[in-house]
């Protein structure tokens, strides 16, 4: 305890018994990080962030909320009329799940651009997906409980997907409305598990957190850090630069909270649910749509559904379709055997790369259109790209796509970048993408 | 390679939205868009409008749609002194109990109260209303894309219907309505209130006023979270601004 590394005795104290203090500083300032990550590094941390920001006040809406059909929409109105600012809790909640979204989905496509998943990253990135799942398992459950008009067709059509599994798909929709209908025991259990799912969502952040820590963050160059000179401490480094691009983030997030709280929700789930009256077209959250896409072009009559026709209905092949969009992420790591890395020394599947973006885009436009032509074949020509892209394209572009040769170290491409004249000059190159 | 790839995926974007406004248009008419006092990033309810709006909702509407999330107390918002929303209240009659016999009794309401309705449950309201449920005026202006626009259009849209339209019986044609027949009759009518401060009661006029009314119905919020937004904003402007001249310090010794 004499040499502990601490000055102040009361802190020195108590990391000789509880090593907190040796673990922050470990974790922390002593953690060595890339010295050249840009910007798009920003958006991890970000999106613990929003998480922190989700259950802090989903927590205090829980306190004035009554998770029954009588009054659930009313408990919703009185939080954001007659609680102290209940509008401002509310609105945060629900713009919040949009933010958590946004962040989220820049975070893995900087994960796709960059090749993050790539060894010795592999299980952060299927940690990543896990994540993934969980908040879009909670978003959803968290939908319904305004039980709103689209609160409640949203939890009947997706609930009802599961009737597509063979044997045993009846039973399981029956378990998950606990009766007969989407009803009073539906909304209960959507209550209790919308609860509890955030806190299995901290488990698994902290394990990503942990398998990052492992081998330290990737950078935009993609090859190893070798020396000191690569990298700089966490804290004062990025814990500023992070504070900065929260600061950005945040400007945005409240410009939507104060002035466009509702712009990215639809209309009809201030209507009360009505389980007599089908709104005209049923859509979930913007940030389902490109998955909804996937899941209604399997129709009997869509091309891509006439391979697998003499297995399955095209239902469940539009189900299994929805999940494996997501469950093709998991394998990605070994679908992808490129040694590098970054797509900067990857000219071509750079393209491709945009060319998925692009694709994801159209997909998620589809999805807000009624299921009619001509939206339903471009919803199935993007549908099979996606595939493609993850099942054909990413290993063909293993073994044939051209690579750019590799700097030798992070630090040589830096310094040539400033040319190391003044600071302001030289950091310039570093924060670009 | 490069170039073809991107022509092609710009081609097929330009495709896709195209297309999608072609398809939005549908049967009923996009509404104007309208100036409203409480729009914009400073946006505030004029309060002429909301008063005049409450007397249209009062007089006209209220005889078949409900307000049922509004308490009379929330009129001292909009401008009216407590003995005026008292008098407000007690011109209409709730169901109070059970007293210390045990009976429930009629007494005028309260600021306390919520709007009474003027039907007790939606069968009553489809029986007096050619079997049609007047919907709760309330959330009316969240719950309608186009929100206060598509309100005054509605209002404002009713029409001679098409020589090739045939309407069911009782309902009317409306030019802003999905389908364009709607079961709701031409509400407003020239001079059909006589507006306290004296400003002509056109249709234009009336429909504008109680869409201002609703909208503040909706968002009673609205002005304080607009004037809040703005100090909220601007507080993380400069704080981001700070921080960033921290980062720039911070970094500036790496070289």
């Amino acid at each position: 305890m004499r040499d502990s590394k601490f000055k102040n005795p009361i802190i020195a104290w108590i990391d000789y018994r509880l090593p907190v203090f040796t673990f922050m500083e470990h974790e922390l300032h002593e953690y060595p990080t890339p010295k050249n990550l840009n910007y798009w590094w920003n958006f991890g941390s970000l999106a613990g962030i929003i998480l922190v920001i989700m259950i802090v006040t989903g927590i205090v809406l829980a306190m004035h909320y009554t998770p029954h059909t009588a009054f659930a929409f009313d408990s919703v109105e009185r939080i954001m009329r007659d609680v102290n600012y209940g509008w401002l809790i509310r609105y945060i909640h629900m713009n919040g799940a949009s933010a958590f979204f946004i962040v989220v989905f820049i975070h893995i496509f900087r994960g796709l651009y960059f090749g993050s998943y790539k060894s010795p990253r592999e299980l952060l990135w299927m940690l990543g997906v896990v994540i993934l799942l969980i908040m879009m398992a909670t978003a959803f459950l968290g939908y319904v409980l305004p039980w709103g008009q689209m609160s409640f067709w949203g939890a009947t059509v997706i609930t009802n997907l599961f009737s597509a599994i063979p044997i045993v798909g009846d039973s399981i929709v029956t378990l998950l409305w606990g009766g007969f209908s989407v009803d009073n025991p539906t909304l209960n259990r959507f209550f209790s598990l919308h609860y509890l799912l955030p806190f299995v969502l901290v488990g698994v952040v902290v394990l990503h957190i942990v398998a990052l820590h492992q081998h330290g963050s990737s950078n935009p160059i993609g090859i190893d850090t070798k020396s000191p000179q690569d990298t700089i401490p966490f804290h004062p480094y990025y814990t500023v630069k992070d504070l900065f691009g929260l600061g950005v983030f945040l400007v945005l997030f409240f410009g939507f909270v104060f002035f466009a709280p509702n712009y990215l929700g639809h209309p009809d789930n201030y209507i009360e649910a009505n389980p007599l009256v089908t709104p005209p077209h049923i859509v979930p959250e913007w940030y389902f749509l490109p998955f909804y896409a996937i899941l209604r072009s399997f129709t009997a009559d869509a091309l891509i559904y006439l391979p697998i026709s003499w297995l399955m209905s095209a239902k469940l092949a539009g189900v299994l379709a929805m999940f494996a969009s997501i469950l093709v992420l998991f394998i990605l790591p070994w679908l992808d055997r490129s040694p590098v890395k970054s797509a900067r020394f990857r000219p071509i599947y750079k393209q491709f790369f945009w060319l998925l973006v692009i694709d994801c885009v159209i997909l998620g436009i589809c999805g807000a259109k009624p299921a009619e032509a001509p939206w339903t074949y471009i919803a199935q020509a993007a549908t099979a790209y996606y595939f493609l892209h993850f099942i054909v394209i990413i290993p063909l572009l293993g073994f044939f796509g051209k690579t750019k040769p590799l700097p030798t170290s992070i630090s040589e491409p830096v310094l040539k970048g400033g040319g190391g004249s003044s600071s302001a000059a030289s950091t310039k190159p570093m924060e670009k993408a | 390679m490069r170039k073809y790839l991107m022509s092609g995926a710009a081609a097929l974007s330009v495709v896709v939205l195209a297309s999608g406004n072609a398809v939005a248009a549908g049967s009923a008419v996009k509404p104007p868009e309208q100036q409203w006092s409480f729009s914009g990033l400073f946006g505030t309810f004029d309060r002429g409008s909301l008063q005049r709006g409450f007397q249209v909702y009062n007089e006209v509407c209220a005889a078949c749609h409900s307000v049922r999330l509004l308490a009379y107390r929330n009129l001292m918002d909009i401008g009216f002194t407590e003995d005026q929303v008292k008098k407000i209240a007690a011109a209409k009659e709730v169901t109070d109990g059970p007293n210390d016999e045990g009976e429930m009794f009629q007494r005028p309401a309260q600021p306390g109260d919520r709007f009474v309705k003027p039907f007790p449950n939606e069968q009553a309201a489809r029986a007096g209303n050619n079997g049609a449920f007047p919907p709760d005026l309330t959330l009316m202006t969240k719950a309608r894309v186009g929100g206060a626009n598509y309100l005054h259009a509605l209002l404002t849209g009713y029409k001679q219907p098409p020589k090739d339209q045939k309407l069911a019986e009782g309902m009317s044609y409306n030019l802003y309505f999905a389908g364009n027949q709607i079961a709701m009759a031409p509400p407003l009518a020239e001079g059909a209130v006589e507006y306290a401060d004296k400003t002509k009661a056109t249709i234009d006029q009336m429909a504008r006023d109680v869409t201002t009314f609703l909208a503040w119905a909706a968002e009673p919020e609205l002005e304080w979270r607009k004037r809040m937004g703005v100090k909220v904003i601007l507080f993380l402007l400069i704080l981001t601004g700070m921080l960033y001249g921290v980062k720039r310090k911070v970094w500036s010794d790496l070289h």
